[in-house]
C-alpha cells in the first residue's frame, strides 16, 4: 500500500466525484456558521428557492458583533440587525444555534471543539479563515467565502482541488515560558505569511505531540497566517481523551468504533510531502511582532530590525511602511516599547489554559499605570464559568483587568472593543494588520503570558523573568 | 455568476505586497447583510483621510490625494495590478464584492492568497497569476504611461500589453468553464445530487456518528 499523509487520507475519504481537471466535489461533515459571513448565503438560498441540505451538520453562534459588556441588546443597530438576522435564519431553517445569552455561546472556533462538534476525520468549514483551528483534531478544516457557505448549505459539498502538502516538524521540548503561540509565530517567521499558500500543513514532531489540544488549536489557528488554508495534527491519546464525554461526541458502542477509526488518522510511515520544514523547539523564545504582518516577528530580547539591512526593495519598502505605521525606530529594544492596551482573547488564545497561564503571571501584581485598558475576553460562556470556578476572574480583576463576556471582541473590533488611532496593544490575537483592531491601531502579537507580563510592566517584558 | 470573457481595461497599480482583506474592506463594513454597495469603501483606510462608517455618505469625505485610486489618471480602472500574496488574511467575500462593486473585473499579481483567489471566481472577477518579473515590468510600464491598459482574454488565457507583448496565464479548466459561461455552481452541483446521497449513505454506514446532532 502506498503510504498516505494525513491530508491525503482525509481528502480521499471525502471525495464525492472528481472532474477531469482535478476539481473535486468534497463532502462537508460539519458546517459552523456565524453572523458576519452567512446572511447573504441564506438570502441566496431563499432567492433561488433551494432547500437546506442537512441541518444537523450545522452549529451556529453569534460572535463577531457581540458586546462583551453586560448589554442585553446590542446598542449598534447595524450589528444588532446582523445578529438578529442569524437568529431568524436559524429559526427558519431549524438550525442549532447558541445565541447571545446562551451560556454555551462564544467564538465559533472555541465552541466547536468544546462541544465535541469537531471530530477527527471530519471536514469542517466555516465562513471564517480561522477555521483551520479545527485541524488540531485531525480534521480537514478550512475557511470559505460566503458563496461557498451558500454552496454547502444547498449541497453539503464544496468544489475544491487537492492542496499540496507541507509537514512542519517541531522537534524537542519547549523551554519554560515558551508556548504554542510562540511556536505558531516562529513557524510564520520562518516560512513567511505566504509560505503555506496552496498547501495543507501537518504540524508534527515531539514538540507538537507534547502540546495539549488547546495548544494544538492555537498552532493550527494560525496556519492561515502562514498562508495555508488548512493546518492539522494527527490523532493521539491526547485527542481522544479531550473528546470523551463532550455533548456532540459519539457515546456508547459508537464511541469505541469511532476511536478505532480515529486512531488511523495519522500520516503513514514514509508518506511524501511536497515540502518539509523542521524547527528546533528548544531554540524557540517568547516572541513579539513588531510590524503589520505576522511574519514581522522577533524575540522579546531582540530589537526592531533595520530596513536598511534588507536587500530586496519590495520587502524593504514594506518594512519601512510598517515601521512608520507602528511608530517604531530601527534598533529599538522590544522591551522598550511601551503599550496602551492589552487584549487577552480571540480564537487563538481565549481558552481556559490561556487564561490560567496569563493569570499565573498577573497574580499578586497590578496592571501598570500607563496601561489604559487591559481586557480579558474568554472564548465562550463555558470557558468563562470554568475560569470563574477557579477564581481566575478575581485574579484579573484585582490586578486591574476588565473581565468580559465571550466573543471575538478586540481581535477585529466589530463590536465596541477597539483601539483608538495610534494606540498600541499587546494582543493575544492573530493579526497585526494595519487598522485590524481599529483605525490607526498598532498591534503586537504575543502569547497570553507575554500579554500578562506586558500588562503589569507597561511595556513588553520577558515572561521568563516572571516565572520562578 | 457573472460571466467573464474578455476585457480591455485601464490598469491601477497597488504597489505593496501582502495586501490583506482587512485593507481591501475594513471590518466596520462587514456588518452589512447585503452583497452590494461596498465599492465606495474599497481600501477605505487608505483612500480617505477620516475613519469611515457604514451607511455614511462617502461623497463628502476627505480623500487621501496620495492614494492611487484617487489620482485622476486611474479613474475608471478595471484591472488591478498587485504584488505578492494579495488578499491574505480574513476569508471575507466582501473583499471581491468591494472590488467588483468599484468596477475592478480582473487582478494581476505574482501570487494571491488561497481563499481570496477562490472567492474572486465566485463573483466573476478574474485573478491572474503572472511571474514576478513580468509583474515587475508591468508596474514600470504603468508608471511610465498614463492611460495604460491591458487586454485580457480568458478563453485564450492571455494578457496583452499596449506594445503587443502577450503573457499566457494558467487557470483551472473547470473554473474557466464556469467563468466563461457565468454558470451557477450550486445548480451544477445539484445535478449530482444522487451521487451526494449515495456518498452520504456509504458514510453513514462507516461513520454513523457524523450524522445527527448532539448526543
Amino acid at each position: 500500500m502506498n503510504p498516505l499523509s494525513l491530508y491525503e487520507k482525509l481528502w480521499q475519504a471525502h471525495v464525492v466525484r472528481e472532474e477531469p481537471d482535478g476539481t473535486a466535489l468534497i463532502y462537508i461533515d460539519r458546517h459552523l456558521v456565524h453572523e458576519v459571513t452567512s446572511p447573504q448565503a441564506f438570502e441566496g438560498l431563499r432567492i433561488a428557492g433551494r432547500a437546506l441540505w442537512r441541518r444537523d451538520s450545522i452549529l451556529a453562534t453569534a460572535d463577531h458583533n457581540t458586546p462583551t459588556t453586560d448589554q442585553k441588546v446590542i446598542a449598534d443597530p447595524v450589528s444588532r440587525l446582523q445578529v438578529s438576522t442569524l437568529d431568524q435564519n436559524c429559526r427558519d431553517y431549524h438550525i442549532t444555534e447558541f445565541p447571545m445569552g446562551d451560556h454555551r455561546q462564544g467564538i465559533v472556533h472555541v465552541i466547536g471543539p468544546e462541544q465535541g462538534a469537531t471530530l477527527p476525520g471530519m471536514t469542517v468549514v466555516c465562513g471564517d479563515s480561522h477555521t483551520s483551528t479545527h485541524g488540531a483534531f485531525a480534521a480537514l478544516a478550512m475557511g470559505i467565502g460566503t458563496s461557498e457557505v451558500e454552496h454547502v448549505l444547498a449541497t453539503q459539498t464544496l468544489l475544491a482541488r487537492k492542496s499540496k502538502t507541507m509537514r512542519v516538524q517541531v522537534e524537542g521540548s519547549l523551554p519554560r515560558g515558551v508556548t504554542a503561540k510562540d511556536v505558531a509565530l516562529a513557524i510564520i517567521g520562518h516560512i513567511g505569511t505566504a509560505g503555506g499558500t496552496g498547501h495543507a500543513i501537518e504540524f508534527a514532531g515531539s514538540a507538537i505531540r507534547s502540546l495539549s489540544m488547546e495548544g494544538r488549536m492555537t498552532v493550527c489557528n494560525m496556519a492561515i497566517e502562514a498562508g495555508a488554508r488548512a493546518g492539522m495534527v494527527a490523532v493521539d491519546e491526547t485527542t481522544i481523551a479531550y473528546l470523551k464525554g463532550r455533548p456532540f461526541a459519539p457515546g456508547g458502542a459508537r464511541w469505541d468504533a469511532a476511536v478505532a477509526y480515529w486512531r488511523t488518522l495519522h500520516s503513514d510511515e514514509g508518506a511524501r510531502f511536497d515540502r518539509v520544514v523542521t524547527l528546533d523547539a528548544s531554540r524557540i523564545e517568547p516572541l513579539v511582532t513588531w510590524g503589520t504582518s505576522p511574519e514581522m516577528v522577533t524575540t522579546v530580547g531582540g530589537r526592531v530590525p533595520d530596513p536598511a539591512a534588507e536587500s530586496d526593495a519590495t520587502r524593504r519598502e514594506g518594512m519601512e511602511r510598517a515601521l512608520r505605521y507602528m511608530a517604531l525606530q530601527p534598533g529599538m529594544a522590544i522591551t522598550d516599547i511601551a503599550i496602551d492596551k492589552v487584549f487577552i482573547g480571540s480564537c487563538t488564545n481565549s481558552r481556559i489554559e490561556d487564561l490560567r497561564a496569563a493569570a499565573a503571571v498577573v497574580k499578586g501584581r497590578k496592571v501598570a499605570a500607563n496601561v489604559k485598558l487591559a481586557l480579558v475576553v474568554p472564548g465562550s460562556g463555558l470557558v468563562k464559568s470554568a475560569a470563574e470556578a477557579e477564581g481566575l476572574d478575581r485574579i484579573f480583576i484585582e490586578a486591574g483587568f476588565e473581565w468580559r463576556n465571550p466573543g471575538c471582541s478586540m481581535c477585529l473590533g466589530m463590536n465596541d472593543d477597539r483601539l483608538s488611532p495610534g494606540e498600541r496593544c499587546a494582543s493575544t490575537s492573530n493579526r497585526n494588520f494595519e487598522g485590524r483592531q481599529g483605525a490607526g491601531s498598532r498591534t503586537h502579537l504575543v502569547s497570553p503570558q507575554m500579554a500578562a507580563a506586558a500588562a503589569v510592566s507597561g511595556h513588553f517584558a520577558d515572561v521568563r523573568t516572571f516565572l520562578n | 455568476m457573472k460571466a467573464f470573457t474578455t476585457l480591455d481595461g485601464l490598469v491601477v497599480p497597488i504597489d505593496r505586497s501582502n495586501v490583506d482583506t482587512d485593507a481591501i474592506i475594513p471590518k466596520q463594513f462587514l456588518k452589512s447583510i447585503r452583497r452590494t454597495g461596498f465599492g465606495p469603501n474599497l481600501f477605505d483606510a487608505w483612500r480617505y483621510l477620516d475613519e469611515g462608517q457604514p451607511e455614511q455618505d462617502n461623497s463628502k469625505r476627505p480623500l487621501n490625494p496620495d492614494f492611487v485610486l484617487n489620482q485622476p489618471r486611474y479613474q475608471g480602472a478595471q484591472v488591478l495590478l498587485a504584488r505578492e500574496n494579495f488578499g491574505c488574511g480574513s476569508s471575507r467575500e466582501h473583499a471581491p464584492w468591494a472590488l467588483d462593486d468599484y468596477g475592478i473585473r480582473a487582478l494581476v499579481a505574482p501570487s494571491f492568497a488561497d481563499i481570496f483567489y477562490n472567492n474572486c471566481f465566485k463573483n466573476g472577477v478574474l485573478p491572474i497569476v503572472l511571474p514576478a518579473d513580468v509583474v515587475d515590468g508591468l508596474f514600470r510600464e504603468v508608471a511610465a504611461s498614463p492611460g495604460y491598459r491591458l487586454r485580457i482574454d480568458l478563453a485564450a488565457q492571455t494578457v496583452i500589453t499596449p506594445s503587443g507583448a502577450s503573457h499566457g496565464f494558467s487557470v483551472d479548466e473547470f473554473r474557466k468553464y464556469c467563468l466563461l459561461n457565468g454558470l451557477d455552481e450550486i445548480g451544477l452541483t445539484l445535478r449530482h445530487a444522487d451521487e451526494i446521497r449515495a456518498y452520504e449513505a456509504r458514510r453513514a454506514q462507516r461513520e454513523p456518528w457524523i450524522f445527527g446532532g448532539a448526543a
